[in-house]
């Protein structure tokens, strides 16, 4: 890491580190940086990470953080704890990830992210497809479900949903078209389905 | 002419049948299959042809690539709501009369993949299914199975009077409207002719 | 534009009966070193379709609905005569939103999902999702159960390869014989998967930490039954196919791949060891107890269809000289570790990425848990959509009836293309 922050001037790097244990933590860039990281990554002689395995979007919703404190007060001449909850709104970003193994060397993964902004409209990430051809398929592919824009995509068009198609599906929170049909027996998320299908009392 | 007469007349070695019973064993012993394939359902439809289960002991060996030459559509496999427009297309190039059977839980109603945004929960929304087979997938002799089931049912189809049969109808529909791609799902999401959604009152809070 | 055939080299070599020619076989060690790094390559060349100065350019959509493509996928191609100028696949035609609900429900639920990805290979499915599952909660695996893996997942490639084969060749215009060949074979094999799993396709076999069940009695014997009479299959396929004229004429020299690209286009596979490449996660990630079983990776050296057969067949025999060591050494034991619990599993939050070599490729799962009872994502690594990720550079310049044979040559399920 500290080689690829001399490598590429000024870039910024993050370590994000990973919950379960014995599996790698992931290096974010920023998506300005992200192509001359890639290229760096890719042709290093000590990593030669030459294989993208996996890229993949990740969608993070807008999060409400509530953090409780604790902070003395003096009321009525009084000092006092009170417990004071502060509500931030963490606002949610789509992620594309990528995961970088190296043919060569035999050795892996180097988890990389890419952040947009926010999950409206500032949703560009930097392709990398110019440096890793296999990662072309499938960052077309997070584009279709989740609607990240890859700047530099020699050719991004809609991979799997047919091309009028208008929605983000592998968003969270995505709505399907309520083509729901009877069940019968209806339990837990269809039996939810199935009330907002079925008004009580409705006649067909 | 009474059956007695007829079993009568068959020990002395002359056969008597009908128009129709003749036309009918004709069409029932040599279904051709229309070669469509859609998901893993296909595999064991290609199983059943194979030297295992034989379909060929059926008449049903001869799948055809293309629908002008077939009078059987195998719906082998999930339906997407990509795939749905050419499936009722490839269905409207098939000359009459023309059978469908739905294999496997996805084209009777979307199956395990009931819950996806981009499948069809069943392929008679569209066309209308003459047998369905059960199962994920079914074995090939369910399959084997359910082309004895359309043959029973071509061996009874009626020629003339009010039972005919649709392609024998002049009113009946040959051919069935092509769904559009629309921006959020298909633009109809079903044909109402062909199928209508369960009438269903709950009254329970 | 076809590439010169570098026929002698191969002919002479078979012609003598010798099947395993040179260096289509190498053992461990790689050739890689000598590889130059994958970069410069032109970038998807946009030919202009106008490039074609006599005639007309012809637009053909082959597929959804097209008897050589494997299911329903489509390619649309520009053509100059027979020429394939250029080739676009499009995906989707059976796009199930596996991911979608796979997030939606339970990890364990999961697990039948993933049979369908690739119908030919739901037990190597399986393991790569428990795979994945188990790196996320670090769950052990039982010995016996490592062993049942490897057993399940060697014949699962024994038949992926031998139906591939036959489909190829069917591609090739045989016509229905090999297919049917490998069909009775596969027929055998579902023998055993039905006797062990109870489903002869849709297996559901692993689980975290694990298989379902222990093998029935006697069911060892019949898999060795299997594996002792398989060679007998392989060499009747080979002495068929292996030197046949038309299958030499229409493989050699087609749809050459070269290594640079790829590895840059992240194949994966067979295919990318036709092409040179030393990298077969059996050995390189040594998940499973592949690192105590002895075999050797073939090699191919043109990158061209035949060399994808070629190394197909000779993985095959590897398989089975796998399923020997593991016959002979599977323990007796539990099958599940006790302390893995199946329902109200809730993995801590992290995140993980499980693969392994399944007979088409590079499986990969990544999972992100968030602590609850279902993945906040779930991705699946498909390789076969991967590697279509050059069926374009190997088509272009060839006729349409080469590329009828590159695409069969890829090895693709559209279940796991599409998802
Ligand atoms: S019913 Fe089952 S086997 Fe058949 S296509 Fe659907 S998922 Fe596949």
């Amino acid at each position: 890491m500290t080689r690829l922050a001399a490598a590429v001037p000024g870039i910024q790097l993050e370590l994000v580190p990973n919950g379960s244990p014995g599996n790698p933590a992931s290096l974010v860039v920023d998506p300005a940086q992200a192509v001359a990281a890639a290229v760096f990554l890719r042709d290093d002689p000590g990593l030669l990470l030459d294989h993208v395995s996996n890229v993949t979007g990740v969608d993070w919703l807008d999060t409400v953080l509530k953090e409780t404190t604790r902070v003395k007060q003096v009321i009525d001449g009084v000092e006092r704890e009170v417990e004071q909850t502060t509500e931030r709104r963490k606002p949610g970003y789509l992620e594309a990830v990528y995961h970088l193994f190296s043919m060569a060397r035999k050795q892996g993964p180097v988890v990389l992210r890419q952040r947009t902004a926010n999950r409206v409209d500032k949703v560009h990430v930097a392709s990398l497809t110019p440096v890793f051809r296999g990662a072309e398929f499938q960052e077309r592919e997070v584009f279709d479900l989740f609607g990240i824009v890859f700047d530099g995509h020699p050719d991004l068009r809609r991979l799997l949903m047919w091309d009028e198609f208008q929605d983000h599906p592998m968003r969270k929170d995505y709505v399907e078209p309520d083509d729901y049909e009877y069940e019968p027996t209806p339990h837990d998320e269809v039996l939810d389905k199935a009330r907002r299908h079925y008004p009580v009392g409705a006649t067909p | 002419m009474d059956e007695g007469l007829r079993s009568e007349l068959s020990k002395q070695g002359v056969f008597t049948t009908t128009l129709e019973e003749l036309y009918n064993w004709g069409r029932r012993s040599s279904v051709w299959p229309l070669n469509f394939g859609l998901a893993c359902c296909a595999i064991e439809m290609i199983a059943a042809s194979m030297a295992r289960f034989d379909i060929a002991r059926f008449g049903a060996e001869v799948f055809r690539p293309s629908p002008r030459q077939a009078d059987l559509m195998i719906v082998a496999g999930t339906v997407t709501k990509k795939m749905a427009p050419q499936v009722v297309r490839l269905f409207n190039q098939m000359p009459e009369p023309k059978y469908v059977i739905a294999m496997g839980a996805c084209a009777i109603s979307g199956g395990p993949f009931k819950q996806g945004y981009n499948v069809l929960k069943g392929i008679d929304r569209y066309l209308p299914v003459d047998v369905h087979i059960p199962g994920c997938p079914p074995r090939p002799e369910a399959l084997l199975h359910a082309l004895m089931t359309l043959q029973q049912k071509i061996a009874a189809q009626r020629l003339t009077g009010p039972e005919r049969p649709p392609h024998a109808r002049d009113d009946a529909p040959a051919e069935f409207p092509v769904p559009q791609y629309g921006p959020y799902d298909l633009n109809p999401p079903h044909n109402p002719e062909v199928w209508q959604p369960a009438a269903v009152v709950r009254d329970e809070a | 534009m076809k590439p010169e055939l570098d026929e002698d080299a191969l002919i002479g070599a078979l012609s003598t009966g010798e099947v395993e020619p040179e260096g289509l076989v190498a053992g461990p060690a790689p050739a890689l070193a000598t590889l130059p790094p994958p970069r410069g390559f032109e970038l998807t060349p946009k030919s202009p379709a106008a490039s074609a100065a006599d005639g007309e350019v012809l637009e053909v959509a082959m597929g959804p609905h097209h008897p050589s493509t494997h299911g329903v996928f489509r390619m649309d191609v520009v053509l100059d005569g027979e020429r394939v100028l250029r080739l676009k696949p499009v995906f989707g035609y059976l796009h199930r939103n596996h991911e979608k609900i796979a997030e939606r429900t339970t990890y364990l639920a999961s697990m039948p999902y993933t049979d369908r990805l690739d119908y030919f290979c739901s037990l190597t499915n399986n393991w790569a999702y428990a795979l994945a599952v188990e790196r996320l909660a670090g769950i052990g695996v039982p010995e016996r159960a490592e062993y049942l893996r490897v057993i399940t997942a060697e014949l699962t490639r024994l038949l992926n390869h031998s139906c591939l084969i036959g489909f190829l060749l069917h591609d090739m215009g045989t016509m229905g014989t090999p297919l049917m060949y490998a069909f009775r074979e596969r027929e055998k094999i579902l023998d055993l998967f039905e006797a062990l799993t109870g489903a002869r396709m849709m297996c559901n076999y692993m689980r975290f930490g694990g298989c379902r069940v222990d093998a029935p009695a006697g069911w060892l014997d019949q898999v060795r039954q299997v594996v002792d009479d398989f060679p007998r299959f392989l060499e009747e396929f080979e002495n068929l196919i292996t030197t046949n004229e038309i299958l030499l004429a229409r493989s050699q020299g087609v749809g050459v791949l070269p290594a640079a690209l790829a590895i840059s286009a992240s194949v994966t596979g067979p295919m990318l060891r036709a092409s040179g490449v030393d990298y077969d996660l059996r050995k390189v990630d040594g998940y499973g107890f592949y690192p105590r079983f002895e075999f050797r990776v073939p090699l191919g050296d043109h990158g061209d269809v035949y060399d994808r057969y070629m190394v197909r067949v000779l993985e095959m025999r590897e398989s089975l000289h796998i399923l020997h060591q593991a016959l002979r050494d599977i323990p007796d034991g539990p099958v599940l570790d006790p302390k893995a619990k199946l329902r109200n599993f809730r993995p801590k939050p992290g995140e993980a990425y499980g693969r392994l070599e399944a007979p088409k490729g590079e499986l990969g799962f990544y999972l992100i848990s968030d602590g609850g009872p279902n993945p906040y994502r779930y991705r699946v690594r498909p390789p076969s959509l991967i590697n279509l990720t050059i069926l374009e550079d190997m088509c272009r310049g060839h006729t349409v009836a080469d590329a009828v044979v590159i695409l069969g040559s890829v090895d693709i399920v559209l279940g796991e293309v599409d998802r």
